[in-house]
């Protein structure tokens, strides 16, 4: 019993020395994550800013006039670059300096006067839909806001409905990516380190020495597992401390919790790394693996976009993907002060994920040795 | 080397078509190697095929049925109405409800994204023709979505309340300022006609960049490199013969890619042959050089790796402007933006695919990629020789 302690403990040690060793390898294990914190969490922002929007006026009226001064003070648009003739915009538009163009027609002016209802043209530049889409939304509101202040008395008293947002009351950014990326950063470097470990040794001829030496496969494999659980541990909570304290972003939740669900979330990525390993010969062929397994595991996760808009038999997919639990656990535990029944609902799936990707490793390690 | 040796390697070089047998022979061992190694086609057919997939499916912005609770606390024919509304909406999946409690509840677990509480007298004051409002509570975790079923849920009350007041018989119901929008190259608003160019931009820097910087990175770590750096080829040949078979792996995928886009995605593509391979050969040239950069910098698969991740994947991914408007970035993020050869990419692969050939943004993207090759390119001839000496 204590023989095989000593051995346990001897392949951590090792282990640990061989990620350790390189200066390099030490500085890339904490540097890079740092840095994609820092640049996903200022980058990722799906709001639309500071953009320029073209202006057709055929009208010239006072209503016009006004609306476009609205435009024109909000925060979303830069400047209102007036063009002479729908020429002009159409080149503007093609050439994307502007993303968008109003045309107000001839006769605007004229049937607001009248009371009469009008139609406000914006034209949309859909190479990037989905800016211009926010971006539309923007000028709707505006034009409704206008509008609203003609309405009939009706929808004026119905007024608007009353719009809160829970756990994060002003929708601030940040308070959804830090979080969400306490998950995606950790898969990252938790995959990508576990594959590495295995393959390198495989390409530099030194897993076979461990296969002679009385090692059992089970404690090479938990060997291997330690580096990576630690690296990721300690990253984790760094994320967590980073997003508290530099950030604001409030945690409200049970630390205990985050730890105890990061366990399970590494165990099952380990695992996914481990597959990985076993099935590569080189360094490369894991790195390419370890890329091909992280990036649908990211993009099916919820966090770029929202699994409901994905297809039927896509969401179904989700359900095998760790990060997509983890996620819901870690934005929980930040803002939602998420109890303890609830973390759980989500950690079993985790450990189910785990005990298949850990012995499924454990089988092909085994397979390829005999 | 000694400088009698490299004379005489110089003599033997220009002595007639040495030099172009010798660079033969450096392309031909890096296509064997290339042939020989199942990971290169794993990134240059596979990888892309897989990113193109999950762009062109799994990344909708485009919403439908996001799920959504309303409570509705009146029992009143209006607030039925108002329910139905919500029920009949495309964009929400409705799970009625009588009590907030247990929307509190869902909402913690993740099982609905919004709720919607329609108050106790509503249907009395409806009567009475001034309504309650209704209260819209979204979850505040995801802001995009809560955005979207803020505004989206009130949309679907002002209908609501036009088609109440045209059952009452009141006119005017309609906006007196209609917004009719027209979007052009994408009508149908598929945010897969973005995303897809995105994932090439991707695949294009996958092949590019990462695959060299590994390729060379081994050479480095198994001491290749060095067998082949005493044979008397030049660096130009050297660089070349580690160029070109990557260069035309990432033409062929672009190829691939394209296909795939127009045939299977259904994206339109107005511009021609020329401009999308004058576009994918200028920006091929930073992406490979950027590569070789790396490899030669770190001469470490691992780091190697991990730097190429760092910075060409991510940036081709974060700071490209494909998913992410930079106009929307602090401005330091934006000042890095200009560093990212992606960034000049993008925009002339969605006007090549959507708009056609509009070279007034194709060509100075262009020349600016290129221009960032020659940098990438001097970096590596330095780096390379450096080490040589040392």
């Amino acid at each position: 019993m204590s023989a095989a302690f000593t051995r346990q403990r001897a392949m951590i040690v090792k282990e640990i020395w061989a990620l350790l060793r390189d200066p390099k390898s030490r500085i890339v294990l904490v540097l890079p994550p740092l840095i994609q914190l820092l640049i996903f969490t200022f980058a990722t922002t799906l709001d639309v800013k500071n953009v320029d929007i073209g202006l057709v006026d055929q009208s010239g009226g006072i209503h016009a006039r006004e609306l476009v001064q609205r435009i024109e003070g909000s925060p979303q648009f830069r400047d209102v670059i007036v063009l002479p003739s729908t020429a002009a915009m159409e080149e503007a538009i093609d050439e994307q300096k502007v993303m968008a163009a109003l045309v107000i027609q001839a006769d605007f002016d004229r049937r607001i006067a009248r009371g009469e209802s009008t139609t406000l043209g914006l034209v949309l530049d859909g190479r990037r839909s989905n800016a211009a889409q926010i971006l539309a939304g923007y000028v709707s509101g505006i034009a409704a806001g206008y509008g609203a202040e003609l309405a009939p008395a009706m929808v004026r008293r119905a007024g608007a409905s009353e719009v809160t947002h829970w756990y994060n009351p002003s929708l601030d950014y940040m308070w959804f990516t830090l979080p969400g990326l306490v998950a995606l950063i950790i898969s990252i470097a938790g995959i990508a380190i576990t594959s590495q470990a295995v393959a390198r040794e495989r390409e530099l001829g030194t897993f076979d020495q461990l296969m002679v030496s009385p090692l059992r496969v089970r404690e090479i494999l938990i060997g291997m597992m330690v580096p990576p659980l630690l690296v990721g541990m300690m990253n984790g909570v760094l994320f967590l401390l980073v997003a508290k304290f530099a950030f604001g972003v409030p945690f409200t939740g049970s630390f205990l919790l985050f730890l105890v669900a990061m366990i399970f979330y590494q165990l099952a990525l380990i695992g996914m790394g481990l597959l990985v390993s076993a099935m590569s010969m080189t360094q490369q062929q894991a790195f390419l693996g370890s890329f091909i397994v992280t990036v649908p595991l990211i993009l099916l996760s919820g966090y770029a976009a929202p699994i409901d808009n994905m297809p039927d038999w896509l969401q179904i997919i989700t359900y095998a993907d760790p990060v997509r639990y983890f996620l819901i656990i870690v934005q929980g535990l930040f803002l939602k002060a998420m109890p303890a029944s609830v973390v759980f609902q989500q950690l079993w799936p985790l450990a189910v994920i785990a005990v298949i990707s850990l012995s499924a490793a454990a089988w092909l390690f085994r397979a390829r040795m005999e | 080397m000694t400088s009698d040796d490299r004379s005489v390697a110089h003599a033997q070089a220009s002595a007639g078509g040495s030099s172009r047998r010798r660079l033969l022979a450096l392309i031909v061992k890096e296509y064997a190697q290339i042939r020989r190694d199942p990971s290169t086609f794993l990134i240059a057919f596979a990888m892309p095929l897989l990113l193109l997939f999950l762009f062109g499916y799994a990344i909708s912005l485009d919403p439908r049925e996001t799920r959504i609770a309303v409570v509705a606390q009146d029992e009143s024919a209006p607030a039925a109405r108002l329910v139905q509304a919500y029920v009949h909406s495309p964009y929400f999946s409705v799970t009625p409800l009588r009590a907030v409690a247990p929307a509190r509840a869902l909402m913690e677990q993740d099982a609905i994204r919004g709720f919607v509480v329609i108050p106790p007298d509503f249907g009395v004051s409806m009567a009475s023709g001034a309504p309650r409002p209704i209260q819209i509570v979204t979850d505040g975790t995801q802001p995009n979505q809560a955005t979207f079923i803020a505004s989206y849920a009130e949309g679907v009350r002002l209908n609501w309340i036009a088609s109440e007041m045209d059952m009452r018989g009141i006119r005017g119901a309609a906006p007196p300022i209609d917004v009719s929008q027209r979007v052009w190259f994408n009508p149908g608003l598929q945010s897969r006609f973005f995303l897809v160019p995105g994932a090439i931009a991707i695949v294009m820097t996958m092949i590019g960049t990462l695959l060299t910087a590994l390729v060379v990175a081994r050479e480095w770590e198994r001491g290749t490199m060095e067998a082949l750096l005493a044979t008397p080829m030049r660096m130009t040949e050297f660089i070349a013969s580690k160029v070109l078979p990557y260069f035309l792996l990432g033409l062929a995928s672009m190829v691939l890619c394209t296909v795939i886009a127009v045939a299977v995605f259904g994206l339109p593509f107005r511009g021609s042959i020329f401009a999308l391979m004058a576009i994918a050969a200028a920006f091929l040239l930073p992406a490979l050089g950027l590569g070789l950069y790396i490899s030669a910098a770190t001469k470490n698969q691992f780091v190697a790796s991990q730097m190429a991740l760092l910075l060409s994947f991510l940036p081709t991914f974060l700071l490209s402007g494909f998913i992410f408007e930079i106009g929307s970035m602090p401005w330091p993020i934006q000042a890095m933006t200009y560093a990212v050869p992606a960034r000049y990419l993008i925009p002339a692969l969605q006007t090549v695919f959507m708009a056609g050939d509009i070279w007034p943004i194709i060509l100075p993207n262009i020349l600016i990629m290129l221009g960032f090759g020659v940098g990438f390119f001097i970096l590596c001839f330095r780096a390379t020789r450096r080490s040589l000496d040392s």
